[in-house]
Protein backbone atom coordinates (compact mmCIF):
# COMPACT_ATOMS: atom_id res chain seq x y z
CA UNK A 1 0.00 0.00 0.00
CA UNK A 2 2.93 2.28 0.70
CA UNK A 3 4.14 1.56 -2.80
CA UNK A 4 0.91 2.61 -4.38
CA UNK A 5 0.05 5.72 -2.38
CA UNK A 6 2.24 8.68 -1.51
CA UNK A 7 0.15 9.15 1.61
CA UNK A 8 0.95 5.70 2.98
CA UNK A 9 4.14 4.72 4.76
CA UNK A 10 4.79 1.23 6.09
CA UNK A 11 7.19 0.14 8.84
CA UNK A 12 7.97 -3.41 9.85
CA UNK A 13 9.21 -3.23 13.43
CA UNK A 14 10.96 -6.06 15.18
CA UNK A 15 9.31 -5.97 18.61
CA UNK A 16 12.04 -7.56 20.73
CA UNK A 17 14.59 -5.00 19.53
CA UNK A 18 12.37 -2.04 20.33
CA UNK A 19 10.69 -2.92 23.62
CA UNK A 20 9.73 0.67 24.41
CA UNK A 21 7.73 0.88 21.19
CA UNK A 22 6.22 -2.52 21.78
CA UNK A 23 5.19 -1.34 25.24
CA UNK A 24 3.83 1.95 23.88
CA UNK A 25 1.47 0.12 21.55
CA UNK A 26 0.85 -2.74 24.00
CA UNK A 27 2.14 -5.37 21.64
CA UNK A 28 1.58 -8.73 23.29
CA UNK A 29 1.16 -11.06 20.35
CA UNK A 30 2.49 -10.61 16.86
CA UNK A 31 1.84 -9.65 14.29
CA UNK A 32 0.17 -6.53 15.62
CA UNK A 33 -0.52 -3.73 13.18
CA UNK A 34 -0.85 -0.15 14.34
CA UNK A 35 -2.25 2.44 11.95
CA UNK A 36 -1.84 6.16 12.64
CA UNK A 37 -1.02 5.45 16.27
CA UNK A 38 -4.57 4.62 17.29
CA UNK A 39 -6.00 1.86 15.12
CA UNK A 40 -4.91 -1.68 16.05
CA UNK A 41 -5.20 -5.03 14.32
CA UNK A 42 -4.16 -8.38 15.74
CA UNK A 43 -2.94 -11.23 13.64
CA UNK A 44 -2.32 -11.48 9.94
CA UNK A 45 -5.15 -10.02 7.90
CA UNK A 46 -5.67 -10.82 4.25
CA UNK A 47 -5.64 -7.75 2.00
CA UNK A 48 -9.41 -7.56 1.49
CA UNK A 49 -10.18 -7.68 5.20
CA UNK A 50 -7.48 -5.17 6.12
CA UNK A 51 -8.88 -2.65 3.67
CA UNK A 52 -12.47 -3.26 4.80
CA UNK A 53 -11.49 -2.85 8.46
CA UNK A 54 -9.42 0.26 7.72
CA UNK A 55 -12.33 1.87 5.91
CA UNK A 56 -14.61 1.28 8.90
CA UNK A 57 -12.15 2.43 11.53
CA UNK A 58 -10.97 5.48 9.61
CA UNK A 59 -14.57 6.56 9.11
CA UNK A 60 -15.21 6.16 12.83
CA UNK A 61 -12.07 8.00 13.93
CA UNK B 1 30.93 -14.80 7.39
CA UNK B 2 27.93 -15.30 5.20
CA UNK B 3 24.57 -15.06 6.92
CA UNK B 4 22.80 -16.84 4.09
CA UNK B 5 23.41 -20.48 3.31
CA UNK B 6 24.57 -21.39 -0.19
CA UNK B 7 21.26 -22.76 -1.34
CA UNK B 8 19.48 -19.69 0.04
CA UNK B 9 21.85 -17.41 -1.83
CA UNK B 10 21.11 -19.32 -5.04
CA UNK B 11 17.37 -19.10 -4.50
CA UNK B 12 17.54 -15.38 -3.81
CA UNK B 13 19.73 -14.82 -6.84
CA UNK B 14 17.18 -16.59 -8.99
CA UNK B 15 14.41 -14.54 -7.47
CA UNK B 16 16.31 -11.37 -8.29
CA UNK B 17 17.13 -12.44 -11.84
CA UNK B 18 13.97 -10.84 -13.16
CA UNK B 19 14.38 -7.47 -11.42
CA UNK B 20 13.67 -4.63 -13.80
CA UNK B 21 14.36 -1.35 -12.02
CA UNK B 22 17.14 -0.47 -9.58
CA UNK B 23 16.52 -0.73 -5.87
CA UNK B 24 18.51 0.91 -3.11
CA UNK B 25 18.68 -0.54 0.35
CA UNK B 26 19.38 2.54 2.45
CA UNK B 27 20.59 1.44 5.81
CA UNK B 28 21.16 3.33 9.04
CA UNK B 29 23.41 1.81 11.66
CA UNK B 30 26.02 2.63 14.27
CA UNK B 31 29.00 0.94 15.85
CA UNK B 32 28.07 0.92 19.51
CA UNK B 33 24.90 0.44 21.49
CA UNK B 34 23.01 -1.46 18.84
CA UNK B 35 22.73 -5.17 19.29
CA UNK B 36 21.74 -6.18 15.77
CA UNK B 37 23.25 -3.38 13.72
CA UNK B 38 26.34 -5.27 12.57
CA UNK B 39 24.37 -8.34 11.54
CA UNK B 40 21.72 -6.30 9.76
CA UNK B 41 24.40 -4.45 7.87
CA UNK B 42 26.00 -7.74 6.82
CA UNK B 43 22.66 -9.10 5.70
CA UNK B 44 21.83 -5.97 3.72
CA UNK B 45 25.21 -5.96 2.00
CA UNK B 46 24.88 -9.64 1.25
CA UNK B 47 21.43 -9.22 -0.30
CA UNK B 48 22.69 -6.30 -2.40
CA UNK B 49 25.58 -8.41 -3.63
CA UNK B 50 23.18 -10.94 -5.11
CA UNK B 51 21.98 -8.64 -7.87
CA UNK B 52 23.45 -5.83 -9.94
CA UNK B 53 20.10 -4.08 -9.70
CA UNK B 54 20.35 -3.75 -5.93
CA UNK B 55 22.72 -1.39 -4.16
CA UNK B 56 23.31 -0.90 -0.46
CA UNK B 57 23.89 2.57 0.96
CA UNK B 58 24.98 2.48 4.58
CA UNK B 59 24.82 5.55 6.77
CA UNK B 60 25.90 6.13 10.34
CA UNK B 61 22.89 7.13 12.40
CA UNK B 62 24.92 9.36 14.71
CA UNK B 63 27.10 11.02 12.06
CA UNK B 64 24.73 11.24 9.10
CA UNK B 65 21.94 12.96 11.01
CA UNK B 66 20.66 14.87 7.98
CA UNK B 67 20.25 11.70 5.99
CA UNK B 68 18.46 10.06 8.88
CA UNK B 69 16.10 13.02 9.03
CA UNK B 70 15.57 12.90 5.29
CA UNK B 71 14.39 9.33 5.61
CA UNK B 72 12.51 9.96 8.84
CA UNK B 73 14.60 7.37 10.64
CA UNK B 74 14.60 7.67 14.43
CA UNK B 75 15.61 4.16 15.47
CA UNK B 76 18.12 1.63 14.24
CA UNK B 77 18.94 -0.69 12.62
CA UNK B 78 16.73 0.72 9.86
CA UNK B 79 16.51 -0.27 6.21
CA UNK B 80 14.59 1.77 3.65
CA UNK B 81 13.70 0.00 0.42
CA UNK B 82 13.92 2.73 -2.21
CA UNK B 83 13.26 2.55 -5.93
CA UNK B 84 12.72 5.36 -8.39
CA UNK B 85 11.47 7.21 -5.32
CA UNK B 86 11.05 6.71 -1.60
CA UNK B 87 7.73 4.98 -1.03
CA UNK B 88 8.02 5.07 2.76
CA UNK B 89 8.88 1.40 3.18
CA UNK B 90 11.02 0.73 6.26
CA UNK B 91 12.29 -2.28 8.16
CA UNK B 92 13.35 -1.65 11.75
CA UNK B 93 15.36 -4.30 13.50
CA UNK B 94 17.04 -7.25 11.86
CA UNK B 95 14.87 -8.65 9.06
CA UNK B 96 15.45 -12.32 9.82
CA UNK B 97 13.25 -15.37 9.54
CA UNK B 98 9.85 -14.60 8.14
CA UNK B 99 10.69 -10.92 7.81
CA UNK B 100 13.47 -11.78 5.43
CA UNK B 101 10.92 -12.91 2.84
CA UNK B 102 9.01 -9.69 3.47
CA UNK B 103 12.18 -7.78 2.70
CA UNK B 104 12.72 -9.74 -0.50
CA UNK B 105 9.13 -9.16 -1.53
CA UNK B 106 9.47 -5.44 -0.90
CA UNK B 107 12.53 -5.36 -3.13
CA UNK B 108 10.64 -7.20 -5.87
CA UNK B 109 7.59 -4.93 -5.63
CA UNK B 110 9.63 -1.72 -5.53
CA UNK B 111 11.68 -2.85 -8.52
CA UNK B 112 8.56 -3.77 -10.48
CA UNK B 113 6.97 -0.49 -9.35
CA UNK B 114 3.86 -2.56 -8.91
CA UNK B 115 2.14 -3.10 -5.61
CA UNK B 116 0.22 -6.14 -6.84
CA UNK B 117 -2.81 -4.98 -4.90
CA UNK B 118 -6.43 -5.51 -5.85
CA UNK B 119 -8.64 -2.91 -7.49
CA UNK B 120 -10.69 -2.51 -4.33
CA UNK B 121 -7.57 -1.66 -2.41
CA UNK B 122 -6.41 0.75 -5.10
CA UNK B 123 -9.77 2.53 -4.97
CA UNK B 124 -9.51 2.78 -1.20
CA UNK B 125 -5.99 4.20 -1.45
CA UNK B 126 -7.05 6.73 -4.05
CA UNK B 127 -9.77 7.93 -1.66
CA UNK B 128 -7.33 8.75 1.16
CA UNK B 129 -7.04 12.39 2.11
CA UNK B 130 -4.67 12.12 5.07
CA UNK B 131 -1.42 10.24 5.62
CA UNK B 132 -1.65 6.65 6.71
CA UNK B 133 1.24 5.40 8.82
CA UNK B 134 1.21 1.62 9.16
CA UNK B 135 3.46 -0.11 11.68
CA UNK B 136 3.55 -3.89 11.78
CA UNK B 137 5.14 -5.38 14.89
CA UNK B 138 6.77 -8.76 14.43
CA UNK B 139 9.20 -11.05 16.22
CA UNK B 140 12.11 -13.00 14.76
CA UNK B 141 11.15 -16.55 13.90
Amino acid sequence: MALESDLVSADTVEATEFPQLAAKYRVQGVPRTVVNETIHFEGALPEGRLVAELKKKLAAA
Amino acid sequence: MSLLQDKDREQVQQLFAGLSNPVKLVMFTQELDCEFCAQTRELVEEVASLSDTITAEVYNFALDKEKAQEYGVEKIPAVAVVGDKDYGIRFYGIPSGYEFSSLLESIMDVSAQDSGLSETTSTFLASLKDPLHIQVFVTPT
